[in-house]
């Protein structure tokens, strides 16, 4: 192995997707010196360069169609989100996407209006590769992160991490750090989500940080069998059969998972997508490119015949939870540690539901605005930039007591094994989430005494470990939260309870603690 | 998942090497790249949209490998075939080949009207089954079919 890097920066982002690029693009806007890490390409890694995000897009004029989306959203989100955050992502995203326009080729419609709100994945990521590039951020691909760095009065100071091309360790200080790692969907074959094994959600609660809405982790995705191919969009126009090739009554409308789910758990399901309006199949391979690629590679007509689907599990990617957000510039409560983007909760703005669409892309550009800008302010206000910082790793890295070497792959088979099944995610319940708790419990034990340490291919491990975490963090909360409410639904606690409507915190690593967040309202109410 | 790299038609720039977010290439000295590990492949198709030479396959089949060919593969206009149809490289001003990517809205529209228009399917779970019990909160009434960002 060469000899370990070691670098310098104002400002570190941890991951290259939508969020950590818009970190370290508002970071270097504010005159920062910006190194941005990513465990794969920055412009290829994570979930959006895959998909095609629409962005919540609501002119300011007429104020009042502003007010109306927001309440329209906040009634929807189950009494969790905060239509204050609402505004101010529908605000800077407003103002900061036609930003790239010099970068990215922005259509325009039939009356030469100039599209801004919905982007082609692939794109939108170069494009914001390149102005970052522009703007002198350090870009180092294939450098997945592993922990974080603390001084002693726990401030974050920088990570270590791994060069998985040029095979060596890097270690990078840096005097404000935003944590952009997507969510973690589990490897669920979820499109481009391989890489979203929830590293940023263990890092962040080593250094201190604390988990939200953990328990709103159970949306999926319909794609073709045995593909990845989760571009939704053309399944508006869906009609499903059984085996038998006879039609099963699912509704349009977000309880079509739930319906498919149990659907699936029966027999196979068959699609058909033959009410798609001509005009809408014509210009299909321009507006969403890849969706086609698996049935032309086929040879499948989705249009004229039937196809098996399948449900591929989104985990805290379109599901909400992640870091807990402490304050309106992203910080999660830890000095120097901010959060952007699918690793960050988007309860904020969401609540219990996936937030849907727009909301999300708005969330991952403007926590990542935020988080990046402050990370900088952050970094400008230290009289000493750079600090010595101590490892904050431990599951994964340095094993307690070794006695013998974790199988990774099967460590993470059964963790995909609790998280993904239909019967277990989606139709929860007390018995069954108790059940896959001891399971992960005893894999969690597993990965701490003997996953990681010299020799020990350390981003597998560290991801073995991250994803474990994560299961028993979704899982704590679901537990927890002794009630149905948006996506979060037990057979065993039909009923939404109106004396739940708080957002549940979670921390700490081996004995996970949570307390519900106090009742902002009620507190109004007594005051 | 990634199953040919066509070295008849790779000019060894290794941008697949780069840009393959999960790091199944290897590059070789002086020669073309190599699918090092197949099993990393998350099928994303991204490769093959940075390959100006249309010299990378990817199956649609994430679980498991396929025996694929490459001469079939050609004839039937698929390599190259996300690039093209994403308007890349050469591509970029072929009209026919343009982003239509903001129509998702009015195609969602479409879905609705149509939606609508259908009459009501009983909500009851498919197979009768009773996962969803009675009285519980529906999630997203006003929602769009499908949350449009996919």
């Amino acid at each position: 192995m060469s000899d370990a890097l070691a670098m310098n920066t104002d400002v570190l982002i941890i991951g290259g997707g939508l969020a950590g690029a818009w970190a370290a693009i508002a970071a270097a806007r504010e005159g920062a010196a910006v190194t941005l890490v990513d465990k794969g390409y920055f412009g290829t890694s994570g979930v959006t360069a895959t998909a095609g995000p629409g962005h919540w897009w609501s002119p300011p004029d007429p104020p009042e169609a502003r007010r109306d989306a927001i309440a329209q959203r906040n009634a929807r989100a189950f009494g969790l989100a905060d239509p204050q955050w609402m505004e101010r992502i529908i605000d800077l995203t407003w103002r900061t996407l036609p930003t790239l326009a010099p970068y990215y080729r922005f259509s325009k419609d039939e009356h030469g209006v100039t599209q801004y709100r919905g982007l082609r994945g692939p794109e939108y990521l170069r494009a914001l590769r390149c102005l970052a590039s522009d703007l002198g951020v350090r870009i180092l691909d294939h450098s997945p992160a592993v922990e974080l760095l603390a001084s002693r009065d726990g401030t974050v100071v920088g990570a270590n991490g791994f060069q998985r091309q040029a095979r060596r360790r890097w270690t990078i200080r840096a005097g404000g750090v935003v944590l952009a790692t997507g969510g973690c969907a589990f490897r669920s074959h979820l499109l481009g989500s391989d890489n979203n094994t929830g590293d940023g959600l263990l890092m962040g609660v080593e250094a201190g940080a604390e988990l939200s809405g953990m328990e709103f982790s159970s949306y999926y995705t319909v794609a073709p069998a045995c593909s990845t191919m989760t571009r939704s969009m053309s399944y508006a126009f869906a009609r499903y059969f059984d085996a038998d090739g006879q039609p099963l009554q699912i509704a349009q409308g977000p309880d079509a998972t739930r319906a498919l789910a149990a659907a699936l758990l029966a027999g196979p399901v068959l699609c058909s997508l033959d009410q798609t309006p001509e005009e809408v199949r014509r210009v299909m391979p321009q507006v969403q490119p890849n969706f086609m690629l698996p049935f032309d590679r086929w040879g499948v007509d989705p249009y004229s015949q039937k196809f098996e689907i399948t449900l591929r599990g989104e985990g805290t990617v379109r599901g909400v939870g992640g870091l807990r957000i402490a304050d309106e510039d992203c910080g999660v409560g830890v000095r120097g540690l901010f959060a952007a983007g699918d690793v960050a909760s988007r309860e904020l703005v969401a609540g219990a539901t996936s937030g849907g669409g727009a909301q999300n892309s708005a969330w991952a550009l403007s926590s990542g605005h935020w988080a990046g800008a402050a990370a900088a302010r952050f970094s400008r206000r230290l009289p000493n930039r750079v600090q010595e910082g101590m490892a904050q790793g431990r599951a994964g890295i340095r094993p307690l007591k070794r006695e013998n070497r974790l199988d990774l792959v099967g460590a993470q088979t059964a963790v995909k094994a609790e998280m993904l099944p239909y019967d277990k995610n989606v139709f929860r319940s007390g018995v069954k989430l108790s059940r896959s708790l001891e399971v992960l419990e005893d894999l969690w034990r597993n990965v701490c005494d003997n996953a990681g340490g010299p020799g020990a291919d350390l981003v597998r491990s560290r991801e073995t470990a991250a994803l474990v975490a994560a299961g028993r963090w979704c899982y704590t909360a679901a537990l927890a939260r002794n009630e149905s409410r948006g996506m979060h639904q037990r057979t065993d606690a039909p009923l939404t309870d109106p004396r739940l409507g708080r957002r549940l915190r979670l921390r700490g690593l081996d004995h996970i603690l949570f307390h519900p967040e106090t009742n902002r309202r009620a507190a109004e109410a007594s005051a | 998942m990634i199953e040919l790299l066509i070295e008849d038609r790779c000019t060894a720039c290794n941008a697949c090497v780069e840009v393959c977010p999960t790091n199944v290439f290897d590059a070789t000295p002086g020669g073309a790249p190599v699918i090092a590990r197949q099993d990393d492949c998350q099928t994303c198709f991204m490769c093959e949209l940075y390959c100006p030479a249309d010299a990378l396959y990817v199956d649609p089949d994430c679980e498991q490998a396929a025996a694929v060919d490459a001469a079939q593969l050609s004839s039937r206009g698929l390599l190259g075939q996300y690039r093209r149809d994403s308007g890349w490289g050469e591509w970029a001003n072929e009209p026919g080949h343009s982003n239509q990517h903001w129509r998702m809205e009015s195609i969602f529209a479409l879905a609705r009207a149509a939606a609508q228009a259908r009459p009501p399917l009983e909500t009851a779970p498919a197979h009768g089954r009773t996962a969803v019990a009675e009285g519980h909160v529906q999630e997203g009434l006003l929602a769009p079919p499908m949350a449009p960002d996919r």
